[in-house]
């Protein structure tokens, strides 16, 4: 196996490691709360948990926006565009390959910071399981509207189930997404490049069909 | 090149630490406002509704010559009062005060204690033949032709019994000191008649406080505690807060006083003074209007199907003990052939062998019902099912009910006697020759019971167990001590573990999500540690190469 050369890259702008390093906190205090008003344990005491619920989960709908707002005002949002190609691969890389110290089949480049893999989860995160948790998160907060909203058919069981399940969704994503900042080439590597916005990766072209903006070819 | 990185992360944490601050800003605004002391709307308002509580008289009864004579009967009273109050009786005649009915219904059941109601205490006036429940009925005595206008509105209590007995026995004495009693007995039934007030709560409490034979018998939050409360007892009546008399809430029209609660609810509409400044004052929202709390309090979100009482009275019978169980079963038991009776750890009776087993408590926390304001009740007229607890009494609403909330009660659990071949619970006559109490005689006290009542006794009865609920009002407690969020909001010993048909947050949960939520959560836990644990093994191989 050849050990390739490494190239420091600019990958993360200062907006977008501000929304992560937010949006981390956000999970975090919400995930925390919410289980707390589940009744899962005892910490802040239940009323002191349900308004900082509220106050934070409020607060994250507003960030949110601004992210949409950026992710197709900056194109970024091409970064998502799920792909099947080289899928297998980094399957592969994370199931193997890792293992025999093998390089990462899709290098991350400026116009491409996610393998498929990611693209596949980030794509499902963003567009599905965090807006449903939001869209259901609103909906229990004004509950007490309901009527005036003309949703009176909405049963909290229901709202409440999708609320714990998307919260037990997102703790399962958080606990491989920790995990997986430690596969870079240091343990470190990955946090490091979400702090500063400078990652170390091996020297690689990066293809066509991966790059923001390119259209894919038709298969 | 980490220069410019630096600058690159500056910005950033600048902006998260903003946020940051921006999140706590709500907590540090709300910690102003307390020191600002600034009060919740429903307290302002409330406050504004009882500013000109001031109330004067323009007569002093003391000096009303029609009530300067010399008095030989109660019925000679009442004949002066009604001298000048010429409508009084004929309207204090048609109020529930006086018939102690409170409506037929169109199965001809007749609801009201001196109708064909029971309960599960002393359990039915016999159709107001049982002489001793009628200590409390507004005549002169046991009589009930007259009425005693200064039960209610006389603040000096005496026994005019036996007053008028003794008068009459010492009033034409030529002894000297017979005489002097005389003139004393003369002088206190005259300071009497002449001390004339508006209701005050020894006036109501007088029956109310000692319902059921005895102090906080019956109620739960209504005993003699209530005739000096502190604050602390109760935030409206406390002599060292609002001071408020019975009256204050219990508003006056024609004699007939708002407030019952007896198969038909107390106010069968919820509004302020705001919208209507003649509404009766007898709901919380009359003065505190229906969101009384600060405007961000998730507590105004409760009040359309949490009622006021169920937070604020967190217990009952802080005071003094309540009755809570009564089995009319263990009755009848002697030692050496004699009634006795044995008393418990607040010196109350838990044994008397003319009333059975009965069990008393202190601060008790109270259970929760849907209640739309009426009572389903249970009459002598009634089958009911031996089978099961019979509900003599129970709240009625859902939580489907627009006009229902969850309400606190006192629960009374019985046993009590019922007929075994018509299914019906039975009313024994308990006082006077004939009653229970005289002859511990169970057959013969129901066969002249419901002789009274008019109801057929088949001569073959047992017990059955009942419950009987009154709703708590009074005895609101301080703010400081309502109760908490978590008292309902969890999963254990939840004060509404009972109420079910809705999703409760904190104590509700979907257990099979739940398991397989942690289970997912446990598993993914395990799934990185192994991947972790094989590349820290496989790279220390590679590198050994």
């Amino acid at each position: 196996m050849s050990v390739k050369k490494m190239i420091t890259m600019y990958l993360y702008t200062r907006y977008e490691r501000f929304w992560h390093w937010l949006q981390m906190v956000l999970i975090f205090v919400l995930l925390l709360t919410g289980f707390e008003v589940h009744g899962s344990f005892h910490f802040l005491g239940f009323d002191e948990a349900v308004e900082v619920h509220n106050t934070v989960g409020l607060t994250w709908l507003v960030a949110f926006a601004f992210f949409m707002f950026w992710v197709f005002t900056t194109g970024e949002w091409k970064q998502y565009i799920p792909t099947t190609k080289k899928m297998f691969q980094v399957v592969l890389y994370y199931s193997y390959g890792i293992f025999r110290g093998e390089s990462h089949p899709v290098p991350k480049r400026k116009e491409a910071k996610h393998n498929p893999l990611q693209r596949l989860v980030y794509l499902s995160l963003a567009a599905f399981l965090l807006p449903v948790q939001m869209a259901s998160g609103f909906l229990y907060w004004g509950y007490n509207s309901w009527k005036a909203w003309g949703i009176d058919w909405l049963t909290l069981d229901t709202l409440a189930f999708i609320h714990t399940a998307g919260a037990f969704a997102i703790l399962c994503f958080i606990i491989v997404h920790v995990y997986m900042t430690t596969t870079g080439h240091t343990v470190t590597a990955h946090v490091k490049a979400m702090i500063t916005g400078w990652e170390d990766v091996e020297e690689g072209e990066v293809q066509e069909w991966e790059k923001a903006g390119t259209k894919q070819p038709a298969a | 090149m980490k220069s410019t990185r630096g600058r690159h992360l500056t910005v950033p944490c600048t902006l998260l630490l903003f946020m940051l601050t921006l999140l706590c800003t709500p907590a540090a605004f709300s910690a102003a406002n307390e020191e600002t002391e600034d009060k919740a709307p429903g307290i302002t308002m409330a406050d504004q509704a009882t500013k000109e509580k001031k109330l004067w008289i323009t007569t002093d009864h003391s000096r009303l010559k029609e009530l300067q004579k010399d008095f030989r009967s109660g019925p000679e009273i009442t004949q002066a009062c009604l001298s000048c109050h010429t409508e009084a009786a004929d309207q204090f005649h048609k109020t529930i005060h006086w018939t102690w009915k409170a409506y037929t219904d169109d199965k001809g059941r007749v609801f009201g204690k001196g109708g064909d109601s029971i309960n599960n205490f002393c359990i039915s006036t016999d159709h107001m033949q049982d002489k001793g429940c009628l200590n409390c009925h507004p005549g002169w005595g046991t009589k009930t032709e007259v009425v005693n206008c200064l039960n209610c509105h006389g603040q000096k209590s005496i026994n005019w019994e036996e007053s008028f007995e003794d008068l009459e026995a010492f009033k034409e004495s030529k002894d000297p000191d017979e005489k002097e009693i005389a003139n004393e007995i003369r002088g206190n039934i005259q300071a009497a008649v002449q001390a004339v007030v508006r209701p005050e709560r020894q006036n109501c409490g007088a029956c109310h406080f000692k319902g059921g034979g005895g102090d906080g018998v019956k109620h739960g939050d209504l005993d003699t505690s209530l005739t000096k409360p502190n604050k602390a007892l109760d935030v409206h009546m406390g002599s060292d807060g609002q001071n408020f008399e019975c009256t204050r809430c219990h508003t006056t029209t024609l004699h007939n006083i708002a407030g019952r609660v007896y198969t038909k609810p107390a106010a069968t509409e919820r509004k302020s003074l705001i919208e209507d400044d003649l509404t009766t004052k007898i709901t919380c929202e009359s003065c505190h209007s229906s969101t009384p709390h600060k405007s961000d309090s998730k507590a105004n979100d409760h009040t359309d199907k949490v009622a006021c009482q169920s937070c604020h009275i967190p217990e009952f019978a802080r005071v003094n003990p309540t009755k809570m169980s009564w089995d009319w079963s263990q009755a009848g038991k002697t030692k050496d052939g004699k009634p006795y009776t044995t008393e418990d750890e607040f010196g109350k009776h838990n044994y008397m062998s003319i009333k059975g087993q009965m069990k008393w408590a202190k601060n008790v926390k109270p259970e929760y019902f849907w209640y739309n304001g009426s009572i389903s009740s249970v009459t002598v007229k009634d089958p009911i099912d031996p089978g099961q607890v019979v509900q003599v009494s129970h709240p009625l609403g859902s939580r489907d009910d627009a006009n229902a909330r969850i309400f606190p009660f006192k629960v009374h659990r019985g046993r009590q006697p019922y007929d075994k071949v018509n299914k019906t619970l039975l009313g024994p006559m308990l006082s006077g020759p004939d009653g229970y109490w005289t002859t511990l005689d169970w057959d013969h006290a129901l066969t002249v019971g419901n002789a009274a009542l008019g109801v057929p006794f088949s001569g073959e009865f047992d017990f059955v167990d009942t419950t009987y609920v009154f709703p708590i009002t009074h005895m609101v407690a301080p703010k400081e001590n309502v109760v908490a969020c978590n008292e309902c909001h969890t999963r254990d010993n939840s004060r509404l573990a009972s109420l079910a048909g809705f999703y409760m947050p904190g104590r509700d949960q979907f257990s099979l999500l739940d398991s397989l939520g942690w289970i997912l959560v446990l598993g993914h836990l395990l799934g990185v540690a192994i991947h972790g644990l094989t590349r820290m093994f496989t790279n220390g191989r590679k590198e050994g190469k």
